[in-house]
């Protein structure tokens, strides 16, 4: 099934609007006979969008494939939610290793398949923006510069969930964590340098890397669709809200990730051998505020007490991803 | 067909017959002649429809590897010393995930302070991580033993060290004979992995597993090692039957006499692995005709641990001597706490003999002073070989004498370093008491007029490795310092990563 580009905000996975989609329109997700690689029964939190993102990538990925598809994942949420012996939600070859070392893992896989001649078994690493951003750097920046032929998707809800919500290098600044509490005179986490992994991915000059969100499935499915028509090393970095560690309502999830993208402080684009090839312009911009007040994480931010210098460096982010991406320009659209 | 050949390219050839379908590693001395031939194999077509990745560390070899054979591959890869424990992490993963990796640990010295050189820390602080580690007494055994190592890893789906020491093995040349493609290929069939990543049966592996069945996880590994031994006997023998010549074996009891027999009254037992046991071998041989007598039984196999084969061999020997090549500090030769185990009940006394530690060369000479020291039981309970005692006596300057030590008349040798062994609890007062080791130097080394008025290393001052030139200034007589004779590495020795 080719790329399929629905110029709609609101698409289902059957129909947009009132107009059911032609069959070759229509997301994995809207077939009966879908693989459901991440079956029902698992132990994810309510409103858990990594879960989401998770089976959307692979479903996709699983159909592109013709099911000739392998998976290793890093310790965290999705590895420990989705198998505890004896019972697993996945219904696809799958191998869990250690936080660290998902990418070679991958690696590894990929290479068996090369030596025995098996090159149509494609290879998925994933693992969340701690075994990503953090731990699993090196293994991951191996990959790339050796240019393995492995997709890692990093599903960052930008901190450690699975242990209890301590900071990663993805945490933005000023959220609270349990290591990054909002006491004392710089509540939060600080405004270091930031650790945005796509543009590490895009330095190693990859074949292709892409940002998505779970605010916007359908082009997610388009962009795991486009990495895997590509061989070689290839990157996917979705956003994924984590009601428990942002403190949001379950029911909020994808709407929290659409506001992310439509004040600027997450940047949907992709980019290919290191260039941006296509960027996802904000449709209807809204002050970051309208994205941090619902988090309970930044909650130390407003208020009385709240902290407005804070709030500024954070509107500069934002508006410097406008202007790097050129989120704000028309005719951008990927 | 015999052939002169360095133990590492000798070693490489080895892996390439058997065929591997990835080669993975990261390098480290003394293991790189290893993966460098390999990598020459793989790109000269030699060795065909094998993947040769280069990889950023020994953590990510170690996870590559876990990838391929989870896939189904015969992988290979190779470490050494502080890739080891760069790697700890993933060695436990791949046991667990009863992998059948195949590694080469070329066994070297754990820093601080930094030593390329030789011993076999590294490999036994691995000790208990579930892999088999089969270790090599010369080329021609590692040879074989990384063919026969597949085999067994094969079948029992349990992932193993081929040990060699490092430079000792890996850089000596030696008349070997390899053997041939067609005597590989009908010893080991393909890969037929218990579980593999399959999308004909897609299962889950790695999955995380809860107080109610880990135990039983752990039980079952522990059966699985237990049952490694029959295995490892039958590799071992088929192995010697498909090339037909003798071969590595998991235990080898050797005595200058040539009967093939236990220790016996009247005799000492030497326990110990890798190529030591050659030099030990030469000098029982010699003692033997001045009435020294000694069985020598070499472990191939360090786990799984054949206690009952080395309490057999022990017999009723009068002592039982084990040269360890790695030391529990503050407790004893690794070594030897295995043998203690397997021995406990026979009431024969133990001796720990710590030898060889970082490149220190373990000489016909030495190992003939311990054993006659040992025949006339002069040996303590824990022995260091060589030791220089002028290297780790605190001078009366640096550091206020605190008590009298036993043996403290000898020039250099003012007093016991404090927590040095023998300075604590009457367990250990006999164990490495300064007059003992102190004679043991003088006979093993003739030392040099200017090494007994040298610089003492004291324990205050700071470790060896970080001298500095205010001890020289306060060392024992104040005399100067001899040229060369600092244990400390200096900018000029080589240092490889």
């Amino acid at each position: 099934m080719a790329k399929v580009h629905i110029p709609f905000m609101q698409t289902g996975a059957l129909a947009v609007g009132g107009r059911l989609l032609d069959e070759d329109e229509r997301s994995v997700q809207a077939w009966q006979d879908r693989p459901s690689t991440l079956t029902r029964g698992h132990r994810a939190c309510q409103g858990c969008a990594e879960a989401l993102a998770a089976r959307w990538v692979l479903d996709t990925a699983m159909e592109v494939t013709g099911g000739k598809l392998m998976v290793a994942n890093a310790t965290g949420c999705l590895e420990v939610f989705s198998t505890l012996y004896p019972e697993s939600a996945w219904r696809v070859p799958w191998i869990h290793s250690l936080f660290a070392n998902a990418a070679s893992v991958a690696t590894g896989i990929a290479a068996t398949n090369h030596a025995k001649g098996r090159d149509d078994i494609r290879v998925i690493a994933q693992g969340g923006d701690g075994g990503t951003a953090d731990i699993g750097m090196a293994c991951l920046s191996g990959m790339f510069e050796r240019n393995d032929d492995v997709l890692y998707v990093c599903y960052d809800n930008q901190a450690y969930m699975n242990t209890g919500v301590q900071r990663s290098g993805a945490t933005p600044p000023a959220a609270r964590t349990s290591t990054t509490p909002a006491v004392g005179l710089s509540p939060g986490n600080t405004f270091g340098q930031g650790k945005f992994v796509p543009k590490i991915a895009m330095a190693h000059e990859i074949p292709y890397v892409a940002t998505a969100t779970v605010a916007d499935l359908r082009d997610l499915e388009a962009k795991v669709r486009t990495a895997m028509k590509h061989r070689g090393a290839r990157y996917l970095h979705i956003l994924v809200t984590c009601p428990l560690g942002w403190g949001t309502k379950t029911a909020a999830s994808i709407k929290m990730a659409r506001l992310a993208t439509q004040c600027g402080l997450f940047p949907v684009f992709e980019a290919e051998y290191g260039d941006i090839t296509g960027v996802t312009p904000i449709r209807s911009r809204v002050p970051v505020e309208d994205y941090l007040r619902p988090q309970r994480r930044f909650a130390h931010l407003f208020g009385p007490r709240g902290d407005e210098a804070a709030l500024e460096r954070i509107r500069g982010q934002a508006e410097r991803n406008i202007r790097q991406y050129h989120l704000l320009e028309e005719g951008v659209l990927a | 067909m015999l052939e002169l050949l360095e133990g590492s390219k000798a070693v490489a050839r080895a892996v390439a017959l058997t065929r591997p379908d990835v080669v993975c590693a990261y390098p480290i001395s003394p293991q790189t002649h290893i993966v460098e031939a390999l990598s020459v194999m793989v790109r000269d077509g030699h060795l065909k429809d094998c993947d040769y990745i280069n990889v950023e560390s020994e953590f990510a070899a170690m996870s590559v590897s876990i990838g391929a054979s989870a896939a189904g591959g015969r992988v290979y890869t190779a470490t050494a010393s502080q890739g080891l424990l760069y790697m700890a992490e993933a060695i436990y993963n791949a046991s667990g995930l009863k992998l059948p990796i195949v590694m080469t640990v070329a066994n070297r010295a754990l820093g601080a302070p930094i030593n390329i050189w030789n011993d076999q820390s590294d490999s036994l602080s691995q000790r208990d991580s579930g892999w088999l580690q089969l270790f090599a007494v010369d080329n021609q055994e590692a040879i074989d033993l990384h063919v026969i190592a597949y085999k067994i890893a094969e079948q029992i789906s349990l992932p193993v060290m081929v040990c060699m020491d490092g430079f000792v093995l890996t850089h000596a040349s030696d008349v070997v004979e390899l053997p041939t493609q067609e005597q590989v290929d009908a010893f080991l069939p393909p890969l037929a992995p218990l579980e593999k990543l399959s999308l004909k049966n897609p299962r889950s592996m790695g999955m995380m597993a809860g107080p109610d069945v880990f135990t039983e996880t752990k039980y079952l590994a522990h059966q699985a090692m237990i049952q490694a031994h029959t295995v490892i006997a039958r590799a071992a023998a088929d192995f010697a039957a498909a090339v037909g010549r003798e071969s590595w074996r998991p235990v080898r009891v050797w005595g200058p006499d040539l009967e093939d027999r236990p220790a016996r009254q009247g005799e000492i037992a030497v326990i110990g692995m890798g190529s030591v046991m050659g030099t030990t071998q030469a000098a029982a041989a010699r003692l033997w005709e001045q009435g020294v007598k000694t069985r020598l039984i070499t472990l191939g196999s360090y786990r799984p641990f054949p206690a009952r084969t080395v309490r057999e061999a022990i017999g009723t020997a009068d002592r039982v001597v084990v040269l360890d090549r790695a030391l529990m500090l503050g407790v004893g030769g690794v070594l030897s706490a295995d043998v203690r185990r397997s021995m406990a009940r026979l009431g024969i006394p133990m001796h720990s003999v710590v030898a060889g530690l970082g490149g220190r060369s373990i000489t016909e000479r030495s190992l003939a002073k311990t054993l006659r020291q040992a025949k006339v039981g002069e040996l303590g309970e824990l022995e260091f070989m060589d030791l220089k005692q002028d290297l780790v006596t605190m001078s009366d300057a640096a550091v206020p004498v605190r008590a009298p030590a036993r043996g403290a008349a000898r020039p250099g040798a003012a007093a016991a370093p404090a927590g040095a062994p023998g300075a604590e609890g009457p367990d250990d007062a006999a164990a490495s008491a300064p007059g003992a080791p102190a004679a043991a130097a003088d006979d093993a080394m003739p030392t040099k007029p200017a090494q007994t008025g040298g610089p003492a290393l004291t324990a205050s001052a700071g470790s060896l490795g970080t001298a500095t030139a205010d001890e020289k200034a306060t060392s024992a007589d104040g005399a100067a310092p001899a040229a060369g004779d600092r244990a400390a590495p200096t900018a000029s020795d080589r240092r490889e990563g």
